[in-house]
C-alpha cells in the first residue's frame, strides 16, 4: 500500500473543515492565482504542470495533466514545462558546484 | 492510459453494452448504488426545487439513420458503416407536418452520418420550403471527401443556407485520427476547405460553419471560448481554415464512450468528475427542455442520448406521428446518471456550453 491514495485528491476540500477560515482564505487565494491576468489560464497551467513535477506532488501532476488535456494542451507541450522544471531543478543543483569551487580553491589554493 | 481500437459498432461486435439495459444498469451501480454519490434526480430536485420538465419546442432534432462512413471511438450513437437503420422518407413527412403546425424553430439534423440517408437532400428541401428558420446539419466532414456523389455537399448546403455543425476534437492529427480514424483529419482539413471554399465560416459571410470539440480521452471540456480561440489560431496558421464558433461538448458516459471509460478503468474517476462538476445554472437551461429527439423509425425522446438509452418520452403518444403541441408543455423528462453530461461545468448541450 502506497501512502499516496488518488482519491484522496478529491478529499482536498476537507482541510476546511479542521480550519474553516485558513482552508477558505488558501482556496480564495488558489483559485485567484489560476483567473486569467496577465498570463493566460494556459500558461499558468503549464507552469503548475511545471512546478508540480519539480515539487514531485503526486496530486499536483494528476490534477494538472487532466487540467492540461481539458485546456487542449498537447503532450509535447507538457514534456517541455517538465523539462523547464527539470533544467532548473539541475541547474540550481549544478549552479552550488560554483560552492563547492570556492571552497577548494580557498582550502587548497 | 490505453485507448481502446474501434473498427466496428458495439452492435457488430454483439457486445454486451450494445443492450440499453446494461447500460442503464452500470450507470445506475457504482457510486450511485452504495450511496457514495448523489442521484442526478436528487441533485436536480435539490437546486431546481422540483424535477426537469419541458417547456417548449425550438429545436426538433432528427436522427436520419445510425450508418456513417467512420467509426469514432466515442461514438454515442454506435454508428458506423455496419449500421443499416436509415429514416423513411413517410417519417420524414411526418416530421415535415410537425414543422408546418407547431413553432419549431431550428431542425437539427444528425446520423449517423445524415447525408448518407438517401432522402436527405429531399428533406432538407422540403424543411426549407417550410420556412424552418434555421437547418443545422452535423456533418462528420470526412463524408464530403468519402464519395464522387457527396463532393458537391458544400454547394447544396450553400444554396439551403444550412448551418454546418462539424466536428473536430483536436487541431492535430494525431489526437484526432486516434478518435475518429486513421486518415479523418487530412480529409476533415479538405472538407473544412471546400466549405470555406462556398463561403462557410468566411468573414462577411452568412453561411455558418461551426465546430464540435468533445474530448479525445476521460477528461471534460476546457473554457469553450479559449479552446475556441486556439483551435481558430491553428487551424488558421496551420492550413488557412476559418470557422464561426466552437461547441465545447461533454462526453456522455453512454455507448462505445462508456465501453472505453471502462475498458480504460477510468468510469469511476469520470463519473465522480461529472458528479463534482455540477453547476446548478447549467441545470436551468439544459437542451432538453426545448428539444425534442426523433429516432429514425420517429420514435421521441427528450434527447439524443436518451435515444441511444431507448428512453422515450414520458407520455403515451411515442411517434412523430402523435405529435401535438402539449407534449412539450411541463412534460417530465427522463433521467439517468448519464444525465450528469450535461451538467457539469459550463454544462453541455448539442449548441456547446449552456452558461
Amino acid at each position: 500500500m502506497s501512502y499516496y491514495d488518488p482519491k484522496d485528491l478529491r478529499k482536498f476540500g476537507r482541510i476546511t473543515e479542521w480550519s474553516e477560515s485558513l482552508g477558505e482564505k488558501f482556496f480564495d487565494y488558489y483559485n485567484s492565482v489560476f483567473k486569467d491576468g496577465a498570463l493566460t489560464p494556459r500558461e499558468k497551467s503549464l507552469i503548475a504542470l511545471a512546478v508540480a513535477h519539480t515539487e514531485m506532488c503526486p496530486y499536483c501532476i494528476d490534477a494538472y495533466t487532466k487540467d492540461g488535456l481539458e485546456r487542449g494542451i498537447t503532450k509535447e507541450e507538457m514534456m517541455e514545462a517538465v523539462h523547464v522544471g527539470a533544467a532548473i531543478k539541475s541547474g540550481a543543483t549544478l549552479v552550488h558546484g560554483v560552492m563547492m569551487m570556492n571552497k577548494v580553491n580557498k582550502l587548497d589554493s | 492510459m490505453s485507448q481502446t481500437k474501434v473498427l466496428q459498432s458495439l452492435h457488430k461486435r454483439q457486445s454486451p453494452l450494445a443492450q440499453t439495459e446494461r447500460q442503464l444498469k452500470i450507470l445506475e451501480d457504482g457510486i450511485f448504488a452504495n450511496g457514495d454519490a448523489p442521484k442526478f434526480g436528487h441533485k436536480i430536485q435539490q437546486s431546481l426545487g422540483g424535477p426537469l420538465k419541458t417547456v417548449n419546442l425550438d429545436i426538433l432534432q432528427v436522427n436520419l439513420g445510425y450508418m456513417c462512413n467512420q467509426v469514432c471511438a466515442h461514438c454515442h450513437v454506435d454508428a458506423g458503416p455496419d449500421r443499416k437503420e436509415i429514416m423513411t422518407k413517410e417519417t420524414m413527412e411526418h416530421c415535415l407536418k410537425v414543422m408546418e403546425s407547431s413553432a419549431v424553430k431550428t431542425l437539427d439534423l444528425t446520423g449517423g452520418a445524415p447525408e448518407m440517408n438517401p432522402n436527405f437532400r429531399w428533406f432538407v428541401t422540403q424543411a426549407k420550403a417550410r420556412g424552418v428558420n434555421e437547418i443545422i446539419v452535423r456533418s462528420n466532414l470526412t463524408i464530403i471527401v468519402a464519395n464522387k456523389k457527396y463532393h458537391d455537399l458544400p454547394e447544396f448546403f450553400a444554396q439551403q443556407q444550412v448551418h454546418v455543425v462539424s466536428s473536430m476534437p483536436h487541431w492535430t492529427k494525431e489526437k484526432t485520427d486516434r478518435q475518429r480514424g486513421s486518415g479523418v483529419f487530412e480529409d476533415s482539413i479538405k472538407a473544412l476547405k471546400m466549405l470555406n471554399d462556398v463561403g462557410y465560416g468566411m468573414p462577411g459571410s452568412s453561411l455558418t460553419l461551426d465546430l464540435v470539440y468533445n474530448p479525445s480521452g476521460a477528461f471534460l471540456p476546457g473554457d469553450q471560448e479559449a479552446l475556441c480561440q486556439d483551435f481558430k489560431e491553428r487551424l488558421d496558421q496551420s492550413f488557412g481554415i476559418k470557422f464561426n464558433g466552437l461547441f465545447a461538448l461533454t462526453n456522455l458516459p453512454i455507448s462505445r464512450f462508456l465501453d472505453y471509460l471502462i475498458a480504460s478503468d477510468n468510469y469511476e474517476d469520470y463519473m465522480w468528475a461529472l458528479v463534482e462538476s455540477f453547476n446548478p445554472a447549467a441545470a436551468q437551461a439544459v437542451m432538453c427542455l426545448n428539444t425534442l429527439s426523433v429516432s429514425w423509425e420517429g420514435y421521441l425522446f427528450d434527447c439524443d442520448f436518451n435515444q441511444m438509452l431507448q428512453m422515450p418520452i414520458n407520455d403515451s403518444r411515442q411517434h412523430i406521428a402523435q405529435y401535438q403541441d402539449d407534449l412539450m408543455q411541463g412534460r417530465l423528462i427522463k433521467i439517468s446518471q448519464h444525465c450528469y453530461g450535461c451538467t457539469a461545468g459550463a454544462g453541455s448541450s448539442c449548441q456547446g456550453a449552456v452558461t
